[in-house]
Parts: C-alpha cells; sequence; structure tokens
C-alpha cells in the first residue's frame, strides 16, 4: 500500500469508529472511546463524515499527475531538516481539495497539462521527467507574478495556486506547525505577553488597566460581587 | 395522511434553543412548568467527544478546518450557515440579504463571539436623539435588573468604566492584551480613540461548580467542552434540565405553524419531523418563539387562519418589516515591527481581549449612529489558508514577490502574527422598506413556504462605513502599521458587507405601545393573541451599536418572569 492508499485508510478507518460508536458504547469503558476519538477524529455530522467518505474513496488526479504535483510540490518546497511534503502529506490534501473545491479541478488539471505541453515543446520530455535546470528554467516564468497587470496570465496564476495549496498543506502539517514555532492549542493560562517579548517591542501594561485584569491565583474561587459590581472574591 | 396528535399538553412550547428559547426554558421550567422545546437540528452537547472540535489539530482533518462545509471553517461548532440544504430563501430584485441559520440544539451560541454588551440609555430612546426610526416602549432602567442578573447566571469579563451609554455591569476580570492589541491601543490613544477591555461572556473566573474555568485555548467557536463559554445548551437547558425542570426535547422538529383554537388562542404547533417527515401536533397553554428573529416571522406568517388570514399576530401588516442588520466592514493592517516574532502560546479566549466601544458624538457628524471597533490578530493556529500568498507582504519592504524554494518557508515565518485587522460593527436604521414576506414561488424540502428578503443599505449606513475606514487607516498609520489595500469607494458602499453579515438580524416582530405600529407590547407578547410571546431578536425596536445577544436575553428573562406572574394571576 502506498502512502496514499494508507493514509486514505487511516482517515477512513478512524471514520469507521465514530460511526460504529453507538453500538459498542455498552461494551467499551467510556475513556477508551474517547481516547480513540480524541485521537483520530472530529465532531462531524453523519452527514458531513458521508460526504468525506465519498471525497476519500474518490480519486480525482491521475497517478502521472499525482507525480507531476510531487515533483512541484518539492520544487515549491525543497525538503530540509525541518520537514519534508511528504511528512506533511501535501499531496494527499491537494488531491481531497481538488475534490472538495470543484473549481480547482480544471485548473490544476490544466495547469499541469500546460506545464508538459511547455516541457515537451521546449525540452523533449515531460516535466517530471526534465533536468531541475529545465524545471527551474520554466518555473522562473511562472513563479513571479507581474506587479503591474492586473490580471496575471494564466501560468502564474496556477503556479500561485499550487503554491497555496503546497504551503497551507505543509503549514497545517504536524511537521509544518512544529517549524511555524506555532505554541498553543493547549490548555493553559494567559498572563500577559512575556516581559522579554514587551521590552523588546517597547510596550508595557499600564497600571489602571492591569487593576482591571485576571488574577490567575484566585480564578478558583468562585465571583462574588459587592452591590456596585465590584469582584470582591 | 393524517396529522400526528400528542395526547400530552404542555404549559409551554418554545420553539427554538438558542440564547432567548434558552433562556424562557431556564427560567420557566425552574418556576415548575412542563416545558416543550422544538428543535429544528440534531442534539448538541459540546462535552460530547463525538461532536467536540475543541482542541484538534488542522492535520487531523483531510481538508486542514477550511470551510468547505462549514462557513466559519469546519471546526466550528454550527450546523448549517448561509446557505442549507433543502431550506433556501430569496431575494426580492437585486437586494441582498444573506441569512445564516444554526440547525442545533443552542442554536448560534455554540459559535458566536461570546461579546455580550447591554445596550445604553441612549440606544432605547435613539429617536429622542436624531429623529429616525423608533424609541422602545421601555427603558435601560426597565431592563437593567435583568442584565444583572444576566451577567451573575451566565458570567462575562469586562471592567466597570462609567461610560453612560455602556453600562457598567456585575463583570469577571478581564484577560491581559495581547501583543498585536497593544499595538492597537497605541495607535487608537493617539487618534484619540477609546479603548476599553473587551466584554465576553467566558470564564476568565469561576461563576459556580457545574461549569469549567477558560483554559485560554482562543476556540470558543468550537463550543467549550468544559461549558466555559456561553452556549445556550451548556449554560442554560443542560442546567434547567439538572435542576429537576420538565423539560421535553423535540429534536429534529421543524415548526412550520403555531394552532389556533375557536377563540383565536393559541394552543400549540404543528411540525414537520425530519427523520420521518411526518407532521405532527403538539399541544399547549402557552407559545413561545424563539426561532430567529426572520424563522420567527416565518412562523407567524405562515400560520394563517380564517381569523389570522394575514397570518397570526400580523394585524398591524408589520411581521418581517423592520427587518434589520448590523453595519460592518474590516481592514487589515501589516505592522513591520511585529514581523520575526519571537513565539509564545497567545491563544487567550476566543476573541479578542479589547475592543472601542463607540467614541463620538453623532450631532457633530454625518451619520446618525455609531460603531464599535472589534480587534483581530496575533500568533493563532495556523489553519487552511496559513501560507498563502507568502511573501506578499514583501511589496512594502522592497523585496521580490512570488518565487519558490526554501525562502518560502522563511517568508512564512517571518510574517507570521505580523497582521492584524479591525472590524467595525454598527448601528443601522430600521425602516419598514426593509423586510421579510413569505415567498408564495417557493417551499423548503417540508413543504414549508420559505422567506424571501427585500433589503438595501441607505446613505446612513454608507456614510458610517466610510468613517469606518478613515478610523481604521489613522489608527493604523498611528500604531506604525502600513494599511493593507485601499478604502473601498462608494461604488462597493464603502466595503459595507451584505445585510445578513454580521448575523445580527433583529427587528421583525418589533416592539411598540400601539398595536397599529408594532406587532408585540413590552413584554414581548403578541397585540393580537396574548398566549404567544417571542422572545428572540425580533422585538427588537433598534439594535444599537452593540451586539444582541446580552439583550435577548435579558428580555427573555423579563418576559418569562411576566408569564410566571400573570399564570398566577390566572390570566394566561
Amino acid at each position: 500500500m502506498d502512502r496514499r492508499e494508507s493514509l486514505k485508510s487511516m482517515i477512513l478507518g478512524s471514520m469507521a469508529v465514530g460511526l460504529t460508536l453507538e453500538s459498542c458504547v455498552t461494551e467499551t469503558p467510556p475513556e477508551v472511546i474517547e481516547d480513540k476519538i480524541w485521537k483520530y477524529t472530529y465532531g462531524r455530522t453523519p452527514k458531513e463524515a458521508a460526504f468525506d467518505e465519498e471525497l476519500l474513496l474518490d480519486q480525482f488526479f491521475e497517478d502521472q499527475e499525482l507525480q507531476t504535483i510531487k515533483t512541484l510540490a518539492n520544487l515549491i518546497l525543497p525538503p530540509n531538516e525541518q520537514g519534508t511534503i511528504e511528512q506533511a502529506g501535501v499531496v494527499e490534501f491537494i488531491e481531497f481539495m481538488a475534490k472538495d473545491v470543484p473549481e480547482f479541478q480544471v485548473k490544476i488539471r490544466g495547469g499541469l497539462m500546460w506545464i508538459n505541453n511547455y516541457c515537451k515543446t521546449h525540452y523533449q520530455a515531460a516535466f517530471v521527467n526534465c533536468t531541475e535546470v529545465q524545471q527551474k528554467e520554466l518555473l522562473d516564468k511562472m513563479a513571479f507574478p507581474d506587479m503591474e497587470a492586473e490580471v496575471q496570465v494564466q501560468e502564474i496564476q496556477f503556479f500561485s495556486l499550487m503554491r497555496n495549496l503546497v504551503l497551507t498543506g505543509y503549514f497545517t502539517s504536524e511537521v509544518g506547525i512544529k517549524e511555524l514555532d506555532y505554541k498553543g492549542n493547549m490548555p493553559n493560562v494567559w498572563d500577559g505577553v512575556p516581559q522579554d517579548v514587551l521590552d523588546d517591542h517597547g510596550m508595557s501594561y499600564d497600571a489602571e488597566w492591569l487593576a482591571k485584569c485576571m488574577d490567575p491565583n484566585t480564578r478558583g474561587d468562585i465571583a462574588q460581587w459587592d452591590d456596585e459590581g465590584n469582584l470582591i472574591s | 395522511m393524517q396529522i400526528i396528535e400528542s395526547q400530552k399538553t404542555y404549559d409551554v412550547i418554545i420553539v427554538g434553543s438558542g440564547a432567548g428559547g434558552g433562556m424562557a426554558t431556564k427560567v420557566l421550567a425552574d418556576a415548575g412548568l412542563k416545558v416543550a422545546i422544538m428543535e429544528a437540528g440534531p442534539f448538541f452537547d459540546p462535552a460530547n467527544p463525538e461532536q467536540r472540535t475543541q482542541l484538534k489539530w488542522p492535520y487531523e482533518s483531510p481538508r486542514r478546518g477550511a470551510g468547505t462545509q462549514r462557513d466559519f471553517g469546519e471546526f466550528d461548532a454550527a450546523y448549517g450557515g448561509w446557505n442549507i440544504e433543502g431550506e433556501p430563501y430569496n431575494n426580492i430584485g437585486d437586494t441582498k440579504f444573506d441569512w445564516f441559520r444554526s440547525r442545533m440544539l443552542g442554536g448560534r451560541t455554540n459559535h458566536w463571539g461570546r461579546i455580550s454588551l447591554r445596550f445604553g440609555p441612549n440606544d432605547f430612546k435613539a429617536k429622542d436623539r436624531d429623529g429616525l426610526g423608533d424609541n422602545w416602549p421601555i427603558g435601560y432602567e426597565d431592563l437593567k435588573p435583568y442584565y444583572d442578573k444576566v451577567d451573575k447566571l451566565i458570567g462575562v469579563f469586562g471592567s466597570n468604566e462609567k461610560r453612560y451609554n455602556d453600562p457598567d455591569g456585575f463583570f469577571l476580570p478581564a484577560p491581559k492584551p495581547r501583543l498585536h492589541e497593544l499595538y492597537y491601543i497605541k495607535g487608537a490613544k493617539k487618534s484619540n480613540v477609546d479603548v476599553i477591555p473587551s466584554r465576553l461572556s467566558i470564564l476568565t473566573k469561576r461563576i459556580n461548580n457545574d461549569r469549567g474555568v477558560c483554559f485560554f485555548c482562543g476556540q470558543c467557536n468550537r463550543s467549550c467542552s468544559v461549558y466555559a463559554d456561553f452556549s445556550s445548551g451548556s449554560c442554560l437547558i443542560f442546567p434547567a434540565q439538572k435542576n429537576g425542570g420538565q423539560v421535553d426535547l423535540f429534536l429534529n422538529s421543524m415548526v412550520s405553524e403555531v394552532t389556533i383554537d375557536e377563540h383565536g388562542k393559541a394552543n400549540g404547533v404543528k411540525y414537520i419531523n425530519k427523520e420521518d417527515r411526518q407532521q405532527y401536533a403538539l399541544k399547549s397553554k402557552i407559545v413561545v418563539l424563539a426561532a430567529s428573529a426572520c424563522s420567527s416571522a416565518r412562523i407567524l406568517l405562515n400560520s394563517k387562519s380564517e381569523k389570522y388570514p394575514n397570518g397570526l399576530g400580523n394585524s398591524s401588516g408589520l411581521i418581517g418589516k423592520y427587518l434589520h442588520d448590523s453595519t460592518g466592514t474590516d481592514r487589515a493592517i501589516f505592522v513591520p515591527e511585529l514581523m520575526n516574532r519571537k513565539r509564545y502560546n497567545e491563544d487567550g479566549v476566543g476573541g479578542l481581549h479589547v475592543y472601542s466601544p463607540w467614541w463620538l458624538d453623532n450631532k457633530k457628524l454625518d451619520f446618525p449612529r455609531g460603531y464599535h471597533i472589534e480587534v483581530w490578530g496575533g500568533l493563532g493556529m495556523p489553519g487552511y489558508g496559513t501560507g498563502f500568498n507568502p511573501n506578499d507582504l514583501n511589496k512594502h519592504l522592497g523585496l521580490t514577490v512570488g518565487g519558490y524554494g526554501n525562502g518560502l518557508r522563511e517568508d512564512v515565518k517571518k510574517f507570521y502574527g505580523s497582521v492584524l485587522g479591525m472590524s467595525g460593527r454598527g448601528e443601522s436604521i430600521a425602516r419598514k422598506e426593509n423586510y421579510c414576506e413569505i415567498d408564495p414561488t417557493t417551499v423548503d424540502e417540508f413543504g414549508i413556504p420559505v422567506l424571501r428578503f427585500n433589503y438595501s443599505w441607505s446613505d446612513f449606513e454608507r456614510k458610517q462605513a466610510k468613517h469606518m475606514h478613515q478610523t481604521f487607516e489613522e489608527i493604523g498609520h498611528n500604531m506604525g502599521g502600513i494599511v493593507l489595500g485601499d478604502a473601498p469607494e462608494k461604488d462597493k458602499d464603502y466595503g459595507l458587507l451584505n445585510p445578513g453579515r454580521i448575523i445580527h438580524e433583529v427587528g421583525t416582530t418589533r416592539m411598540g405601545s400601539d398595536p397599529k405600529t408594532s406587532v408585540v407590547n413590552e413584554f414581548e407578547r403578541l397585540h393580537d393573541v396574548d398566549n404567544v410571546f417571542v422572545v428572540d431578536a425580533g422585538p427588537f425596536v433598534s439594535q444599537a451599536d452593540k451586539n444582541p445577544t446580552w439583550t435577548i436575553l435579558a428580555l427573555a428573562w423579563r418576559t418569562s418572569d411576566f408569564i410566571i406572574e400573570e399564570l398566577k394571576k390566572q390570566n394566561l
């Protein structure tokens, strides 16, 4: 099973857990069910889950097109020690989005065809079989928008779309989020911007403002007020 | 085929389980009444792992959180959106109204922004100040005790500021501003625009032992699994049930009309069960509509009979009229000083920590009503769209835009968290010419005639939007930022979003003392039928430069108290 297939079955498997949940509710301890769901699924209505399953079972791009997308994606964001296109599941993501956003279909399929036509004319080979020098020679014609133009030509539009999908696919993946160094999405107590950051930006908290703010030490105490609305707990 | 009738008679049928319906349920069930809640969508509990989206990562979804299935992204807790399959609506001519509906227990309260602003004394008597629209038959002093009770029951953080038209309350402590919010404060102060801590119904401090305390994931729009934000299910309906209330939930039940007896009084509702697609009838002594301003108007207009040929409660012909939404327009600011930021967890609460309440006097301006400013930005969780146009901002730095290769990684990291935004949300004037009505040409998939809308902005709103952009630009420059894009011109209504886009639609069953010029009285009771009440935002005479939810809650509580008193006096 290739990576794409295994990803597909992983997602489908996780959905099956969600869908068959009711039948196992009586036999499985709730915390076990919760663990499974926590790891693999998120809240979907049955209709949404069925729609996603349909998209995941369907395949839009031909294998050869997927290969071209993969080559292109690796040129847009070459692998480095932080993460790769493959680790981020970028090709699978683009395959999914082409089914989820039908307007992408002709744009991407046509764009891939256009670059292959170009390569066959100029280099007598399909894009994936060109040398990296040739591939980059072509990308140099597509990757820089004309800042004066009101509407970009097709190949520039196509490349922008691919660049957007590749980058968003990468930076919403586990490796990409780690590389971006996003620190949140976990329980914590917000107690303001760290002092060194405030210092770097020449900012400080105003004392009068701070007096209105939460004290992390008493936030577990049940709130009580006097008649004037002053918090007294 | 027969209508299937239930033998049980309820004291009250409440149609809709959002803010108004939840509050009516809580107050009426606590008083011992037998309550049936009619909800057009499924059960929802954010604590249910099967329905939970809170704390999920984008890569746990094949579309990385894109908004292709849910308008605000697939982790957003609204089942529904601007368009719902099988439940269409239409617009008249080239007018545009976008109608957001959420079909689930708790309705739109599961995903809303939690901005919880009381209306001020001026807001109830706006006509006295500028001669436009109408005054409310009640004033701030009538609603103040209920706002106070709502603050204490549900919890809202904020600060007492002694601002006349932004009344103080019983607030939980505010979260400290984030870095981009400090930049906003800096810019706003230089521009003489007031800034105060925001007022959001999120528990920064414990208010009881049934609900958890905020753990700062910034995801209130996914509805909180520990009930630390206000959602109608978790904060009103579940507690009413837990308190021993006699509350029956009718889920996936789409109410089509209010039924009447031979004396012309309401005696229940008819509804379609979405699962078996059969029509049912349910009986009650009182009907409380809380289906949302436009849905309640639709139900009343569809409740036609020999006695009420124009719909129930519609002798004035005003049901559906005076529909109005908040105005809205937005602008983004790039702050070069925020490039290459140090990273730390800046999620905070779900939404803004600071905001600007209306700070000017309209008598000195060329538009009659005010607006407030909301602020957004920061080191938020990546989602679908992160990395799009990765280095467009380079054009402001004299650097190359576009390209490929690992330099793009550095571009995305460099600009992460360097753009903030401002959203103006203002008061529009309620006008009779803006309305929804039954469209005789179309039914939904349940055979119920649908609504069509007729809504246009006037120069009052356009001039206000123009002023918003001038303010955004001034604040943007004063914080050391570069304002992105050009200010939208007149041909684009100065950037005004389509009516309905701010999802504050109100006014369709407006309140008043005169049955000729209003639909309900000050206790939200239909002038024409004394056992039907409307507790959503339909009764709003004007919507102020605030958000409607806190006022819906206060009014629904006041109305519910009135119902209990009337029952005690045997007037109902």
